[in-house]
């Protein structure tokens, strides 16, 4: 009788217990809780609830469903800025990720007071904001103020437009990788630094070279590294808008205001006021985004990664 | 000699060359990297006169002038760049430590209790971390714009103190670095809980902390497109918008603005270097840190 009081007087201590600690795990996450829900939940709902409605000078406000995807899906200009953010992510990502792997490689073989010099100096640019990164790049490209010209002039050959209409896309393409790169080759050096190196001697004893090496062995251990990277690359790319918004005004007539979804829809709410038709692009670019990352990193699942 | 000496001759001898084909071709890569920096400083040194007037765009004109150039900065408009420095640094303080604060409370919490609804909360914050922060930017410019807050400094600064990703680092991280058994054996002694994670906890998670913290003060000091939608008034931009400004100014009236070019090079320089400083002198805590995220 005695024993069954003091069980049952001890489970309900320790349920109590358990409730305390459960609320004081509450309490941890609630500061970040309430800018959480504030500043992404609402926001992303409030996107939602405007998306369907349609705000005209003569009718007011109107429920109209789907009519903003509609109109977004089937307007040109959306469709040209997503098609012009897939290529881009398409091409610079790879480009990306081969050169901060090959650098990060390099400087995980040698060991020099120049490797450690290199390792800083090809990260800094990421310290750079993106604005001032693409103002630097812009004037360098410029004909009025640019190297390029007297360059090209020493073999006598003219110098390509980076700001033009056809060779904008591997302007934008340089100045995003000179900004991302040594962030990318950080994060995979400090992967590989992380690998046991007795790995590598046991490669060697068994006739492995520094190509195979790097080959079957630093690249697969570090492709949780790899995969981390991608995805940065992948959300930051397909929301692509400061360095385009910079540049529209040092290459005129190459980068419109409907570049990119972002500039479209920063165009649509805030040069003409037409919030409904901006929050629907913003949300739809929010989605796809979203969902293009979710299969991305579900397809290639696997134990101990980001998702699990 | 033994086996391990021949084996440490051996590569002795093979180091050399491959030390100069690798240090070859670092050298080309940082000539590459460096490129932007060696240019805005050289042309730092020009005015109007020396930027146009068809000479190197390489090397200095004839009269270098920064001081020149730094004092018009300062002054042009009633010293408005000024005002933008102290703005982003204080944009980038405010929102730096405190989205800082609250990814390490958060991060705690997910890593170290068991609470009903424990993992709902953590998938939506991952779902989070995949979201672009700047589809969020209309509908918050709006929602805050019925709160009468845009246009404030609160419209820059409270956005800035969603962090998703830090809260994601510090979880990860704490789950790591600080054992259950280290925080019970408080706990007996008596140690509440507030107690138990600011004595016993946070020394143990400096590092992540500090790491968190540089990544959230950079991106808020270099955060263009909230500033830009959210303000209007000039005298609260942060430089990144404001040098913007500068630009399509001076863009807009080729000939008329042209001063301005010679402003806009000297204030991208001068924005530059206090983060530059920062990450030269804090490199020895950035540099373990940033590999946090892909190690789980």
């Amino acid at each position: 009788m005695t024993s069954s009081t003091s069980t049952l007087a001890r489970r309900r201590s320790t349920a109590a217990a358990r409730r305390k600690h459960s609320l004081t795990g509450w309490l941890f996450v609630a500061p970040f809780g309430i800018v959480f829900l504030t500043f992404l939940i609402a926001p992303l709902g409030y996107a939602l609830y405007l998306s369907l409605f349609n705000k005209a000078l003569i009718g007011g406000t109107k429920f109209v469903l789907f009519d903003n995807y509609i109109k977004a899906f089937t307007d040109q200009s959306f469709l040209d800025g997503v098609w012009f953010v897939i290529r881009f992510a398409v091409v610079l990502i790879p480009v990306q990720m081969i050169i901060s792997l090959v650098i990060a490689l390099v400087l995980d073989s040698i060991t020099t007071r120049f490797a450690k010099l290199s390792r800083l100096m090809i990260f800094l640019p990421y310290a750079i904001p993106a604005v001032i990164g693409a103002i630097m790049w812009g004037f360098l490209y410029s004909k009025n103020f640019g190297p390029l010209g007297e360059l090209f002039g020493l073999v006598g050959a003219t110098a390509p437009d980076l700001l033009s209409k056809q060779l904008i896309f591997f302007g934008l393409m340089n100045v995003v990788t000179w900004q991302w790169a040594g962030y990318y080759m950080i994060i995979l050096y400090a992967a590989l630094q992380g690998i046991d190196p007795s790995i590598y001697e046991a490669a060697r004893i068994d006739g492995a070279n520094s190509w195979q090496i790097a080959l079957r062995i630093k690249i697969p251990l570090v492709s949780n590294a790899l995969l981390l990277i991608l995805v940065f690359a992948l959300i930051g790319t397909l929301q692509f808008f400061n360095e385009p918004q910079v540049l529209k005004f040092l290459a005129a007539g190459s980068i419109g205001p409907d570049f990119t979804p972002n500039m479209y829809a920063y165009q649509q709410a805030f040069a003409l006021a037409n919030f409904n038709y901006g929050s629907a692009i913003s949300f739809s670019l929010g989605i796809v985004v979203f969902i293009a990352v979710y299969i991305f990193l579900f397809a290639t699942r696997k134990r101990g990664s980001f998702l699990s | 000699m033994t086996a391990l000496d021949i084996e440490r001759a051996g590569r002795a001898h093979r180091k050399p060359d491959r030390h100069v084909r690798a240090s070859v071709f670092l050298g080309i890569l940082l000539v590459y990297f460096m490129v932007p920096f060696y240019w805005i400083i050289v042309n730092s040194s020009k005015d109007a006169k020396g930027l146009f007037g068809g000479g190197s765009a390489l090397w200095f004109a004839e009269d270098i002038d920064y001081l020149g150039n730094l004092t018009e900065l300062f002054t042009y408009n009633g010293g408005i760049y000024l005002q933008w420095i102290a703005n982003s640094a204080f944009y980038a303080l405010t929102g730096g430590v405190g989205a800082t604060v609250l990814s390490v409370l958060a991060g705690y919490g997910f890593a170290k209790y068991r609470f009903r609804g424990r993992n709902f909360s953590f998938a939506l914050l991952l779902g989070a971390v995949m979201v672009p922060l700047t589809a969020l930017v209309i509908p918050t410019f709006i929602m805050l714009s019925g709160l009468h807050l845009t246009n404030t400094v609160w419209a820059v600064i409270l956005p800035s103190l969603l962090s998703p990703f830090g809260v994601y680092l510090m979880t990860v991280y704490t789950r790591d670095a600080v054992p259950d058994e280290l925080l019970d054996a408080a706990r007996v002694d008596g140690a509440g809980e507030l107690r138990t994670f600011v004595q016993v906890a946070l020394p143990l998670l400096r590092p992540a902390v500090v790491t968190v913290l540089l990544l959230s003060i950079v991106g808020t000091w270099n955060n263009f497109f909230l500033p830009l939608a959210m303000l209007q008034d000039n005298r609260l931009f942060p430089v990144t918008v404001g040098i913007s400004q500068w630009q399509s100014l001076a863009s807009a009236n080729n000939g008329g603005g042209t001063s301005l070019w010679s402003l806009i090079i000297i204030g991208s320089l001068v924005s530059i270097i206090p983060l530059v400083i920062a990450f030269l002198s804090l490199q020895r805590y950035w540099q373990g840190g940033l590999s946090l995220g892909s190690l789980k």
